[in-house]
């Protein structure tokens, strides 16, 4: 499968270390990173980092920057011709700013799924390969090995095996979250990020989603933006509060919900704020 | 009852009778243009549905007016086509369509109700359908061959042996045609080529031998196919004999004899005879001759199917050029293009390119399409057959791509409405997933959006079929001679001019020698561009209905 993914030749020469690398080594660095909007700056001076096969949760109010943090480690906000940033983040020590790294590539090793279940207006199948075609990858049995292997990983195949061909809109709203993940998956990323991801879900898809991101952070670093704290709690190994754009607290997710070390953390995970 | 509701209903808000009125007068809005529209389409279909129905004929009798169209004649049969009272006196005026345009000069007369003598409905009259002169009304006598009478009116068999003459001729025109048309039209094509292959040689400054020879070959070539041309030119003129030796004796119900020959009946039947379901037939029969023939008589007769095939071949040629530049111009605009002065100064001018009175767009087709691109291709490609224009006078093509550049801002802005609803998540998705920018256009955006742009299509489709200004004077003529696409090599002529229903429309009505006779006519072309412009634009729909299912969103 690692074969079947065009990589670029930076990454692939790191794809070796990687493989030895001790855990506990940081694997996602955020160095001194502020972000602007236009006039407006929504991150200040971040410092953050992340180990491999982790999952992080991010916390905090509406508008505190976590979201747009998030957008950053696939370089989505620069859909936005109004945005800037300074500092940088780096994945294995290579910066996501990289000139010899295109943007492209960078997209395929940072899978994200979305607050928003956004399926293509595709069949569920072509859903799934859809980064491996754009990628012009068409080999018919390499497709079908990575449709199975992603719907697998999103514990869909069972519920779809039989009507791949349909639309994705048939699915239901958890169903296509799910395939969404799917989707996500299917490129073999090593990070994926989650932006809200059960919002719109009721508490059994939820539930599916959440064990499924246990599953998952077997094989990938996991990062997840929510507003549900005691998902937060349950599916997270760590957890960074924002406030306002700043990092005011970043711990192993028990110590910032049974002891927290700034006022305002404590403020927004006990309900009292936020 | 409904007083004590309409109290209790005031009693409980003022606000809700606003509303009330509020939906009375979007409503009273509403049906107001719909009664419009449907009164207009009913005017039309109604008048251009009644042309093909076959009215029963009157026969009046009259004191004989010496200063009027008929002059000393005292019976006269015809179509009632209006009975109108006229107010002071209520005197109730017929209109009467006599036909026999040979022999009476008019094609309608008037009388007084109350000026009839008779009036009658006589079983023997025959209405003639001609292809010169339009319809005869008469009785017929016999019909006589070259060697002397064959049958007379009386026979019990008279009516089946006129008809297997009529289709014997018929037949025997489509030969001529055909004749006339394809191998005639060949050789003048051969001899033409034969001449720029004459003039190409002559031009080179000096001739070889072999270009000597070639020359001589040539004289020989033209010389064998101008005999052919006699050959042929006999053949058909033999025929046309043929197509007169049978006549048909008839006489008028104001007395006159008349011998028709044949060839020239294009339909005949007995109005007063024939029941519902013969009537039914002659019916279908002038409708089907009225989408499938060509048109006689200055347009006023026979049908217009060169009209149909001309507006269809230049709305579908406007479609292929128009949508292409239109969706890529809407993709640049609303995916790349920064939002800065010069975008807004582009939608601004788009906005008013819409608003343009079309004529000004038939001006500029003209001078930039006909004379500049069309006399330089002439002049590259085309230098021997000056002075005669190939590209360099009106045509389908310059017409299609003027109205394509028409109707360019209509499918912009649809387009661009319809890219613009497509929801950023998905872009944003499609992003995540590793595809470029063109990429997510090419495979999500553009298909999720193909609904919208069909609907920028129709819209388009509408305008410029239903256009017929800047046609005037890029290429629309009043016959042409020949179909834009034939099964002739290259197939699509898109240099040839071409006949449109729109102004057909206008010539009938308009320019046409007997413009009340014309009328029937211009009601039905009228009903038959409509119908043309809501079968192109059904079909587009269905199409874009069925993208919508296909591409439908979740409803979250």
């Amino acid at each position: 499968m690692e074969k079947a993914v065009n990589m670029d030749p930076e990454w692939e020469n790191r794809a070796a270390s990687r493989r030895q690398d001790p855990p506990g080594r940081s694997y996602i660095s955020v160095k001194d990173y502020s972000f602007w909007f236009g006039h407006t700056q929504v991150l200040q001076d971040l410092n953050l980092d992340m180990q491999k096969g982790s999952v992080t949760a991010f916390i905090g109010p509406s508008g505190c920057g976590k979201s747009t943090l998030l957008r950053s480690f696939n370089r989505l906000n620069e859909l936005d011709p109004q945005a800037r940033h300074r500092g940088d983040i780096t994945i294995e020590d290579l910066s996501i700013y990289d000139p010899a790294v295109e943007v492209i590539s960078l997209r395929k090793r940072v899978g994200m799924v979305f607050q928003k279940s956004n399926p293509f207006p595709k069949s569920i199948y072509e859903n799934v390969v859809y980064s491996l075609r754009v990628a012009g990858k068409n080999n018919k049995s390499i497709l079908d090995e990575v449709a199975e292997n992603s719907l697998r990983s999103a514990a869909l195949w069972d519920e779809v095996k039989d009507r791949l061909g349909e639309s994705a809109y048939s699915l239901s709203v958890g169903q296509m979250q799910r395939l969404c993940i799917a989707r996500a998956i299917a490129n073999e990323p090593e990070v994926i990020l989650m932006d809200e991801p059960c919002s719109a879900l009721d508490p059994i898809a939820t539930a599916k989603i959440e064990e499924l991101i246990h599953d998952l952070k077997i094989k990938y670093t996991i990062i997840i933006v929510t507003h549900n704290m005691q998902q937060a709690a349950r599916v997270s190994d760590s957890t960074a509060f924002f406030y306002t754009g700043n990092l005011i607290e970043y711990n192993k997710t028990q110590e910032i919900f049974l002891n927290p070390q700034n006022d305002k953390t404590e403020a927004y995970v006990s309900g009292r704020s936020g | 009852m409904v007083a004590k509701g309409m109290k209790a209903y005031k009693g409980k808000s003022q606000v809700g009778l606003k509303g009330e009125i509020a939906v009375w007068f979007s409503s009273l809005g509403l049906s107001l243009g719909l009664l419009m529209i449907v009164a207009l389409l009913g005017v039309i279909a109604y008048n251009g549905l009644s042309v093909f129905w076959p009215k029963r004929v009157v026969q009046v009798e009259f004191d004989p007016q010496p200063a009027s169209d008929l002059g000393s004649r005292s019976v006269v049969a015809g179509i009632i086509t209006s009975q109108k009272t006229k107010s002071p006196d209520s005197v109730e005026e017929w209109r009467l369509f006599v036909g026999n345009k040979d022999q009476y000069g008019i094609s309608f007369t008037y009388f007084d109700r109350g000026s009839l003598l008779n009036v009658t409905q006589p079983e023997g009259l025959l209405v003639l359908e001609r292809t010169a002169y339009g319809k005869a009304i008469g009785y017929p006598e016999h019909i006589s061959g070259p060697t002397g009478k064959i049958i007379s009116a009386e026979h019990p068999n008279f009516a089946q042996r006129l008809g297997s003459l009529v289709k014997e001729c018929q037949d025997r025109g489509k030969e001529i045609r055909k004749l006339e048309t394809r191998e005639i039209g060949a050789i003048h094509e051969a001899l033409e080529n034969l001449r720029l292959h004459q003039l190409r040689l002559e031009r080179q400054s000096e001739l070889s031998s072999e270009d000597r020879e070639a020359l001589e070959r040539i004289d020989e070539e033209r010389a064998r196919y101008e005999s052919l041309f006699t050959t042929l030119a006999t053949r058909a003129r033999l025929l046309r004999d043929l197509q007169i030796s049978h006549k048909l004796h008839y006489r008028l119900a104001s007395g006159e004899e008349i011998d028709l020959p044949i060839g020239e009946i294009h339909q005949f039947f007995y109005p007063n005879q024939i029941g519902f379901s013969g009537r039914a037939a002659v019916f279908w029969n002038h409708i089907k001759e009225f989408l499938l023939s060509e048109p006689r008589e200055a347009n006023t007769e026979g049908g217009v199917f060169p009209a149909i095939f001309g507006t269809f071949v230049m709305t579908l040629f406007m479609c292929v050029i128009v949508t292409p530049f239109g969706v890529l111009a809407a993709i640049y605009l609303c995916e790349y293009a920064k939002d800065g002065v010069f975008v807004r100064l582009v939608r601004i001018a788009i906005n008013n390119l819409a608003g343009v009175p079309s004529i000004v767009f038939g001006v500029f087709g003209l001078g930039f399409f006909v004379y500049w691109v069309g006399g330089t291709l002439d002049q590259l490609f085309f230098s021997l057959r000056l002075p005669t224009p190939t590209f360099g006078t009106g045509g389908i093509l310059w017409a299609s791509l003027t109205l394509a550049l028409m109707t360019v801002p209509v499918v912009i802005v649809a387009t661009e409405e319809a890219l613009t609803a497509v929801s950023p998540g998905l872009r944003e998705s499609s992003m995540a997933c590793g595809a470029s920018r063109w990429q997510t256009i090419q495979r999500i955006v553009l298909p999720a959006s193909a609904p919208g742009v069909l609907t920028g299509m129709i819209l388009a489709m509408a305008r410029g079929a239903g256009e017929v200004a800047p046609l005037m004077l890029l290429g629309v003529v009043k016959i042409a001679p020949s179909l834009p696409l034939d099964d002739q090599f290259p197939f699509l002529h898109l240099d040839r001019k071409f006949m449109h229903l729109g102004f057909h429309i206008y010539d009938l009505g308009f320019q046409s020698p007997d413009s009340e006779a014309a009328l029937p006519m211009v009601f039905a072309t009228t009903l038959l561009l409509i119908v043309l412009v809501v079968v192109l634009n059904l079909a587009a729909i269905l199409i874009r209905n069925r993208l919508r299912r296909k591409y439908q969103m979740a409803g979250f």
